[in-house]
């Protein structure tokens, strides 16, 4: 095959060019491989994740068990547990704070996009590395620094940040109103800052790296739908993080220098401030700018891994790829058009209310889409249970039983009752949360051999699933019936109102289904770290996948292929195929090498391709007698 | 000493586990099973997704069905009903596609699960089917968004002229009600006159702030309009009304408004309910500090007439402090003096 003299020729040239002699510090630690980048965020997520679950697991203690007596916790919580045994409400309410920020920004927007964009995207495409491995790495370690800025604000005396992660002013603006508005919410808003820039840099890079680095022959109508997912994610958040980051700046400038962008008549600590003129609600319409796309941020990198993972096990093609890319560049560009659903009951105008209500049930249907085509890809497919397979089968059902919910909530009529109930609660921690989470863990289980050359055990991995799965549902599918009947969020108890002071029973059942499933992710732990170490060798494409990671060594240098980069000859969904001897077709085999299964305008393609084929080898041949 | 034997314990869970996850990979190798493509626990896998599809849809019904009383709060006003009723229409529709989905997405696992004998069915598209399930949800939402969208627009429709105003303010941590008095008309407030004993900040030199009332808990009456004007002095809150599926911010500096009409009295609902302590309650849903948790506030619906005789019944700011009137313009002066001298 003229493929296999492409691969030979340069080979030695090439490799030296990437042969790095590295140390431990520009090998794990400063490394510029976006491989080495991938894990420093996968670890870091953990680590997160695992914080952010610890932090819920204390306030579900609290909401469970009101009575209980928490006194065994002061050696980590100190003060906030008070002489009686209870937890602080104003720490409860930083826990709260802290639980949303950490996980939808440091998990689920640096952990997944972080780990899995620098990952793929050179591996997938067929690129060297990132378009720029320098500022991939300023880009982690920005984020580090952003994490570190945030874990020191923890253990502030007056507490991190406590205005809930949305931080709305003047909640947030002013000291006097609540104590982690002091130096708890200034470290909030250094952090984020560091964090926006971190995540500006790597979006930039995953963007270029898409659009100039693919590989010979990788058109955009070849990218599998992971790529597609981690490009229109970057997309989204190149567009809408500045918008963050103009509203911390105005917050800031709020919060330091006396300016009204947020505040007005405001009679706060026996005195009224000299504040006129602002409007909280801009700071909505700005975070929510957003805030809205960033859902998506979180969740569009999971369906991408999903759709990966599904085809791949189902040994099917997935179905409608090109309606698969549709609805994923109707959900960028519609996640811009929808951020006032957060703010039907704001105050801002009606009117304004009716225009997002249509618009964000238009973008129910591009979801929809997405729906019916993973049950269709899994309609007569053939498949095979991984883990990372079963954990995307339980993100489709996240999102179809979350993406649901959001039709109520996008509708302000109904929206009027359920607005900051239970009920979103449960809304976005399935949809977003527990999908964009599922998504995740995915990944970790379906390239775990591609990052370590080991295998992760799979039945360790069902049986995390199978508690995981159950234990979600457990957790988030009551606080449906809590949100109907109008218990209101971030309450530190509800037993002050008579319409509330119910479901204790229930909400007792949530924290242990919350406890459990928190266990349970230790192992997940257990079984990714040893498995590093000890797990099973590898084979080269353990998943028989097609698309072109698979098809460097099984530890990949930096650099990725040590001879030259494959070229892709075919989409990354032949699996299958009718014809064919195996049940797939990497995409660097030429059609003109199936002419068994190749479908009638596929026939017709083979002879461009041959075309081109032969000119790439006279050139060659004329390069290398001129040498 | 219990501590030393729970961590005894643990430590001999932890070694079990261990060694039964040693011994089945060791068998696993012995077997080869970890060389096949799918060894059996693919179909103990396929066969969990319908053990799940079953259980917890058994459970749900069960306590959906169970609790419906429950969650299910009455309703107590007009628009609360459409409300509703749009609520419990979607829930029909999504409701459907949650268990048709699901089946699906359950049933499939176990009866498409690997088998070597087998080969998936090369399936990559079919435009028909994507238009179809393109277009029947854009049909259905769309039913949904203009129902929710009329709805909406006769609930945030500007409120009826012979509407009942009262004014909500929210701080940390309580709310305060004031009535616009016998003028039906809300004296003018200002921030930076809020004082301890004049904590709305009303600007009295107003004469329409003159015959303003407070009252410790919010009096409205059965089937006739009512407008909350809501307000904030210190940071964002939000008023909401359960029963009356009513719910708006508090602003500071942003005034903003919910008009509704309640259709049973407190002592009717009493009755509904079988509570005799039942209240028609407010409570803050928008964070606002430590008390957040605590805002209450009772509304209690009466039949008009009462509401009227309650309402002339009130005594104003002023005949209840009448040092608040110090220091007033002469002409507003001899306006509250008017009405003191009434009392």
């Amino acid at each position: 095959m003229s493929t296999a003299s492409v691969a030979n020729h340069d080979a030695a040239h090439d490799h030296h060019e990437h042969e790095h002699h590295d140390n431990f510090v520009t090998k794990y630690i400063f490394s510029q491989d976006h491989k080495m980048i991938a894990k420093q965020y996968l670890v870091t997520g953990m680590f997160w994740a695992l914080l952010g679950g610890f932090l819920s697991i204390l306030f579900r203690l609290q909401l469970g068990f009101p009575e209980m007596n928490m006194s065994f916790l002061r050696p980590i919580l100190g003060g906030w547990i008070d002489e009686t045994g209870h937890l602080d409400p104003t720490f409860y309410l930083a826990l709260v704070t802290m639980h949303g920020t950490i996980m939808v920004f440091f998990v689920l927007t640096a952990g997944l996009s972080g780990t899995f964009s620098n990952f793929l995207i050179p591996l997938q495409i067929g690129a060297r590395d990132m378009a720029s491995g320098f500022m991939n790495m300023v880009s982690y370690w920005l984020f580090f620094l952003s994490g570190v800025i945030m874990f020191i604000s923890l253990f502030l005396k007056t507490g991190p940040a406590s205005g809930g992660w949305v931080v709305y002013p003047p909640l947030s603006a002013l000291e006097q109103a609540i104590p982690g508005s002091g130096l708890g919410m200034t470290l909030w808003l250094v952090a984020m800052t560091f964090f926006i820039a971190s995540s500006l840099m790597g979006g930039i890079n995953y963007i270029t790296t898409v659009i100039n680095l693919r590989t010979k022959g990788m058109s955009f109508s070849k990218l599998p739908l992971t790529i597609w997912a981690f490009f229109l994610t970057a997309v989204i958040g190149l567009l809408s993080f500045p918008v963050l980051f103009a509203a911390a700046l105005l917050l800031v400038f709020d919060r330091s220098f006396g300016t009204s962008f947020y505040l007005s008549d405001i009679y706060i600590g026996g005195e009224a401030l000299p504040n006129t003129g602002g409007s909280p609600v801009l700071y909505q319409h700005l975070f929510w700018f957003l805030g809205h796309p960033e859902v998506y941020i979180v969740l569009l990198p999971a369906l991408g891994i999903t759709s990966e993972v599904i085809a791949t096990n189902s040994r099917k093609p997935i179905f409608g790829y090109k309606a698969m890319i549709i609805s994923l560049l109707g959900i960028t560009v519609l996640s811009f058009v929808v951020w006032a659903h957060h703010m039907f009951v704001s105050g801002m105008n009606p009117f304004l209310g009716s225009i997002f209500m249509f618009l964000t049930l238009i973008i129910a249907v591009p979801s929809a889409v997405k729906v019916f085509n993973y049950l269709t890809t899994l309609w007569r497919g053939n498949l095979i249970f991984t883990p990372a397979m079963l954990f995307s089968i339980g993100l489709v059902s996240f999102f179809i039983s979350g993406g649901l919910t959001g039709i109520f909530l996008g509708n302000s009529a109904i929206d009027i009752q359920l607005h900051d109930t239970y009920f979103v609660v449960a809304h976005f921690h399935l949809v977003m949360g527990s999908a964009s989470f599922f998504g995740m863990i995915a990944g970790v289980y379906h390239w775990f051999p591609k990052m370590f050359g080991r295998m992760m055990d799979a039945k360790l991995g069902y049986i995390h699933f199978w508690i995981t799965f159950v234990g979600v549902y457990m957790v988030f599918f009551p606080m449906h019936y809590i949100g109907i009947a109008g218990f209101p969020r971030r309450y530190y108890s509800w037993t002050n109102f008579e319409f509330a002071n119910m479901y204790t029973d229930l909400n007792m059942f949530v924290s242990a289904a919350a406890i459990v499933t928190f266990a349970a992710q230790f192992i997940f732990l257990f079984n990714f770290f040893y498995s590093m170490y000890k797990g099973r060798k590898a084979t080269l494409n353990p998943w028989r996948s097609n698309t072109l990671e698979w098809t460097t060594p099984i530890e990949p240098g930096h650099g990725n292929w040590p001879g030259e980069i494959p070229s892709v000859y075919r989409w990354p969904y032949d699996y299958s195929k009718p014809g064919a001897e195996e049940d797939f077709i990497p995409q660097t085999v030429p059609l003109s090498a199936t002419p068994e299964s190749n479908l009638p305008h596929e026939q017709e393609l083979v002879k461009v391709e041959l075309e081109i084929m032969k000119e790439e080898e006279d050139v060659l041949v004329s390069n290398e007698t001129g040498h | 000493m219990y501590g030393f034997l729970i961590g005894v314990g643990v430590l001999l869970i932890f070694s079990i586990v261990w060694m039964v996850y040693r011994i089945q990979t060791l068998v696993s190798v012995v077997k080869g099973s970890d060389k096949k493509i799918a060894s059996g626990s693919n179909k103990v896998n396929a066969i969990l997704f319908i053990v799940f599809l079953v259980g917890t849809g058994i459970l749900m019904f069960w306590y959906s069905i169970k609790e419906f009383d429950n969650y299910q709060l009455p309703v107590a006003s007009e628009h609360g009903v459409v409300t509703d009723s749009l609520f419990w229409w979607t829930m029909a529709i999504t409701g459907i596609v949650f268990l048709i989905t699901h089946v699906l997405l359950f049933i499939f696992p176990y009866k498409y699960r690997y088998s070597e004998k087998r080969k998936a069915s090369f399936y990559p598209d079919n435009n028909k089917l994507e238009i179809i399930w393109t277009i029947v949800p854009a049909f259905v939402l769309a039913g949904l968004v203009i129902s929710g969208w009329v709805a909406w627009s006769d609930i945030t429709a500007p409120a009826p002229e012979n509407a009942h105003t009262v004014e909500i303010m929210g701080y940390q941590f309580a709310w305060e009600v004031r009535y616009p008095g016998k003028d039906n008309v809300l004296g003018d407030y200002d921030y930076r006159l809020i004082t301890a004993t004049n904590s709305h900040g009303i600007d009295f030199n107003d004469k329409n702030a003159i015959d303003d009332f407070s009252s410790p808990v919010v009096v409205i009456p059965k089937g006739e309009p009512v407008l909350f004007k809501i307000r904030a002095r210190d940071v964002l809150h939000s008023v909401f009304a359960p029963h009356m599926r009513l719910k708006m911010d508090a602003v500071p500096g942003m005034p903003t408004r919910f008009w509704f009409v309640p259709t049973k009295t407190t002592a009717e609902m009493r009755e509904e309910t079988g509570n005799p302590e039942f209240n028609y309650e407010i409570a803050c849903t928008e964070i606002c500090g430590n008390g957040h948790f605590s805002m209450r506030k009772v509304i209690e619906v009466v039949e008009p007439e009462e509401y009227q005789k309650w309402y002339a019944e009130q005594k104003s700011f002023i005949q209840l402090n009448p040092a608040l009137a110090d220091g007033l313009s002469a002409e507003t002066k001899e306006l509250a003096e008017i009405q003191l001298s009434e009392k």
